[in-house]
């Protein structure tokens, strides 16, 4: 399927690189939900893409069933975030997450 | 050749365009470059013929996670200049992390690739048995073996969708202009509502 030459390992790398854009998008963006939201969506990606090359690698289809999964899971949490971040807006007017401390976590 | 040509194009912007999400300082710059990785990411899964998740992937996210986040970053109203306060201060940690991250991520790749492992062949079996389409043999698999999988995530999308609209359904407040009684205005007889008068020439009618 694959000619020679990329492997695997390119599509791990792929992986590792989006995962890691995610996690440091968290890191960068502490304020705006939106764009941490975004970020997880980044990681789920990455994600998806490395159980898809195992899945293709490994001659098996399991791991495209279960990239489907993450993707359903990934459609939910977004959903749901955004209408969390919906109602936090309509009750204090801003999206600023480092104000949200009442529950004191 | 093609194929690597195509891979290192798809790769080269799926990874560009992640960074620009997460450096973008418009979130709704942010949104459309987190579509084009999308995109990108649905051309490499082709690549290895995962059709039917590459198909999903455009369906489900550009189609409807991409644009519910265009919608809610359009419907707030926010000032997004002041929420980049942090951004300088939140860097050096940030990248530390991320290059721990990755040193670490390429090292398990690069242990991988040494062949420590020995746990399948990129050359042997391919993940679509020959003589069918990727959709065929996925949904031979998905509608049997992996049905409560399926299932599964049926009822995590439902709980999703009646979850968000619990969270941000709001009951019209009682007298509000415009909203309609269904049941007052059925209950409404001709009897209550008009009154017959029948006035002389040339005079009003007192109400």
């Amino acid at each position: 399927m694959i000619s020679a030459g990329i492997g695997i390992e390119h599509y791990l790398t792929v992986g590792a690189i989006l995962f890691v854009l995610g996690v440091l998008g968290i890191f960068l963006n502490r304020k705006n939900v939106i764009v941490i939201l975004m970020a997880i969506e980044l990681i789920l990606l990455a994600v998806n893409i490395n159980l898809v090359a195992f899945s293709a690698f490994m001659g098996d289809l399991v791991g495209q069933v279960f990239a489907m999964l993450v993707l359903t899971v990934a459609a939910a949490e977004a959903a749901i975030g955004l209408a969390i971040l919906f109602i936090y807006f309509r009750g204090h007017g801003t999206i600023a997450v480092d104000d949200v401390n009442r529950m004191k976590g | 050749m093609i194929q690597v040509l195509a891979f290192y194009l798809f790769a080269a912007v799926v990874i560009a365009s992640a960074v620009f999400v997460i450096l973008s300082r418009n979130p709704v710059h942010s949104v459309l470059w987190l579509i084009l990785a999308f995109f990108n990411a649905a051309g490499l899964m082709v690549l290895v013929g995962a059709e039917f998740i590459a198909m999903l992937l455009v369906i489900v996210y550009v189609g409807a996670v991409a644009v519910l986040f265009l919608f809610v970053v359009m419907m707030l109203d926010i000032d997004f200049a002041s929420m980049r306060a942090g951004f300088i201060r939140n860097l050096p940690l940030g990248v530390a992390v991320a290059v721990i991250l990755l040193a670490e991520l390429l090292l398990v790749v690069g242990a991988y690739g040494a062949g420590g492992i020995d746990i399948g062949t990129a050359d042997g079996s391919r993940a679509t048995p020959l003589g069918l389409s990727n959709i065929e043999a996925l949904g031979a698999l998905l509608y049997t073996e992996y049905i409560l999988l399926f299932e599964i995530a049926g009822i995590i999308l439902l709980v999703a969708m009646i979850g968000a609209i619990v969270l941000t359904f709001q009951p019209p407040k009682p007298g509000a202009r415009g909203r309609q009684d269904v049941g007052k205005q059925i209950a409404r007889r001709p009897e209550e509502a008009t009154i017959m008068k029948d006035p002389e020439y040339g005079k009003g009618v007192e109400l």
